[in-house]
């Protein structure tokens, strides 16, 4: 069995957000760029599966659709453990054209799982997962929080309201996946950095495809009234407050 | 040019969420000019499906058929079979589970650009510009539709209900799909019934590391028994194992926006802000003066948690004696 994490690199989450270009456009002097929590999940999670042989995992691969910039990000997976790595080399674009890259290199080889994240922490578009199943026609699974191989079938854990499921699905697919498909994402340890320096980063050209959307411009929420203080012996002033300020209970 | 709207059901139930939909749906139409058709997939009565009349649909599409749970590619396949049948040119779902499974396969079979999260009204009709979220709420972005067709999911609780008082027509549809070829299989269902579910309260309590231990929960459940509330955590509280990690919330747990939100002992880190600041109003007790979560609460008290959770339990059953 072949795995594949689609790995988005975004701006560490505790990034302070500025634009520039009157608001037009992302200001990413500064950033730390990291891999996207919900992919180093996916990825964690692939190399747990790996390491117990009985699943006979022969491969993970990690893939991402962006310029050389997003090298570090890569080899950061590689560190963690991923055995090859692949940059579609281009800017990324909306989530359709990014989709299609994607689509266009998973055709090229032979996975059996795709593993993308539910969004990406810095434009929250929770669209290329199911966008690259589509355009692959295969099945796909979302808000994926277990998945686990049982004699070469593919078990997988989704929340619903209210609750969860198990559900099977046949090879090939793509898994969306959240919170809960690992515990915690893993470190890449010394031996890892050094290894992931050797290991294969193939760089492929884009694909022809057309974006559907673009981002117009940028709007900071507006700033909100200071907090309202009130004193610890003094709760009934606060129930008071909720009920008749802002009339919330 | 005409709106669909996929109005999802909870054991042939509609809820708060499915007429903003509606109302959304029908403000955008409005817009663009048009009605509105809604779509529903699964057993559904006749008396709730024309509630959807209510709030601007001029028509239903019934889908009786449909297979156990969310099959992703025999959803895709029903829905874009009723735009194509009633020609719609926008169709607006939620920013769900179900819509986060299905509404990016939806954007690429019908060649629609996709706003994913969408806060308001579009900004103009044509083009078509939607404000969504970005960054976790950190920052919104007006989001430009370059093709003919869209998909807009729309954030819950970011958008009035408003009735219109109209009617709405039921119409059986086949869409000629297989429900049968359904490839996801569901081989167990596990539920918590009559739970409030966190995603559809209007009051949620909320603990973080400051309560120190699982057994202090007894208080925060009696305050949302008491409210009617649901109960939610911060992360590092489900990953101790001291509440389900269904509640917890934060940019990598549950995005909410209830009415009132709750954080006791809850230091306001910004993932945790990420997945709640839409709040409409935040009330933090924290023993820190400095704690972030005040930069982002409407009503703050400086104080033990634990002993401020009993004193707002009694005054708030003081105040709704009288
Ligand atoms: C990539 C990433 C994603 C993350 N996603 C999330 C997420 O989705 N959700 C989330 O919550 N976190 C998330 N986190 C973790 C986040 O950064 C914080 O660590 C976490 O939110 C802190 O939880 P807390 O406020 O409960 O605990 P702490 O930060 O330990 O805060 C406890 C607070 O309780 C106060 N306190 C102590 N005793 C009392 C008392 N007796 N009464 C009242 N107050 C008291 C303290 O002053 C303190 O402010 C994420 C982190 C990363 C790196
Ligand atoms: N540029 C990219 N390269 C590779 N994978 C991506 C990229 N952008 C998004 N993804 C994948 O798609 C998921 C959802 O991202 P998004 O649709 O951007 O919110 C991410 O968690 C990644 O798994």
């Amino acid at each position: 069995m072949h795995i594949i994490v689609c790995i988005s690199n975004v701006p560490d989450t505790t990034t302070k957000v500025k634009f520039s270009s009157e608001n037009t456009s992302f200001d990413d002097s500064g950033v730390q760029w990291i891999i996207n929590p919900w992919d180093e999940l996916a990825l964690t999670r692939a190399m747990e599966l790996k390491e117990d042989t009985s699943n006979a995992v022969s491969n993970v691969t990690v893939v991402t659709v962006g310029p050389a910039g997003a090298e570090p990000t890569l080899r950061k997976a590689l560190a963690i453990g991923a055995d090859d790595a692949i940059r579609v080399d281009s800017e990324t674009g909306d989530a359709h054209f990014v989709a299609a890259q994607l689509a266009s290199v998973i055709k090229n080889g032979e996975f059996d799982v795709i593993l993308c994240g539910i969004e990406s922490s810095d434009y929250n578009g929770s669209a290329v997962g199911g966008m690259v199943s589509e355009m692959l026609d295969i099945p796909s699974v979302s808000a994926i929080s277990g998945l686990r191989i049982d004699n070469g079938e593919v078990l997988i854990t989704r929340d619903i309201d209210g609750g969860r499921e198990e559900v099977s699905v046949p090879a090939p697919f793509v898994g969306v996946v959240q919170k809960g498909i690992a515990k915690e994402p893993r470190i890449a340890a010394m031996r890892g950095i050094m290894m992931a320096r050797k290991k294969p980063l193939q760089v492929v050209p884009v694909v022809e495809a057309e974006k559907l959307t673009t981002y117009q411009e940028y709007v900071m929420p507006e700033p909100k009234a200071p907090c309202k203080m009130i004193e610890a012996d003094n709760v009934k002033e606060l129930v008071n407050l909720l009920q008749n300020e802002a009339k919330v209970l | 040019m005409s709106v669909l709207v996929y109005t999802e059901n909870w054991d042939g139930k509609f809820k708060k969420l499915s007429y903003e939909l509606v109302s959304y749906a029908s403000a955008v139409a409005g817009m663009i000019g048009g009605s509105v058709t809604a779509l529903s997939i699964g057993n559904v009565q006749q008396d709730e499906l024309s509630k959807l009349g209510a709030y601007g649909a001029t028509s239903v599409l019934n889908v009786d058929g449909a297979p156990e749970g969310l099959d992703n590619q025999v959803y895709t396949s029903i829905i874009a079979a009723a735009m194509e049948k009633t020609g719609a040119k926008v169709l607006v779902m939620a920013q769900n589970n179900t819509g986060k499974a299905i509404a990016p396969r939806l954007s690429v079979r019908l060649k629609a650009g996709l706003a994913a999260g969408v806060t308001a009204l579009p900004e103009s009709a044509n083009p078509l510009v939607v404000l969504k979220k970005v960054f976790s709420g950190k920052a919104f972005a007006k989001v430009k539709i370059l093709s003919d067709s869209a998909v807009l999911t729309l954030a819950q609780n970011s958008f009035e209900i408003a009735e219109t008082g109209g009617s709405a027509s039921v119409e059986s549809f086949d869409p000629g799909v297989d429900v049968a070829g359904a490839k996801t299989t569901i081989k167990d269902v596990q539920k918590q019934e009559g739970k409030l579910l966190l995603s559809d309260a209007e009051v949620v309590i909320s603990g973080g590391r400051g309560m120190k231990s699982s057994d202090n929960w007894g208080p925060i459940e009696e305050l949302a028994e008491v409210l009617e509330a649901a109960t939610a955590c911060s992360r590092p509280v489900s990953d101790e194992g001291w509440r389900p990690h269904e509640e917890h919330t934060g940019q990598t747990g549950k995005i909410i926006a209830p009415n009132l939100y709750f954080a006791f002992g809850i230091s306001g880190a910004i993932q945790h802000l990420a997945g709640v600041s839409s709040s409409k109003c935040i009330v933090a007790v924290n023993t820190d003066k400095d704690a972030p979560i005040f930069e982002a609460a409407d009503y703050g008290i400086v104080g033990d948690a634990l002993k401020v959770l009993p004193e707002l339990i009694t005054e708030i059953k003081a105040a709704r004696a009288q």
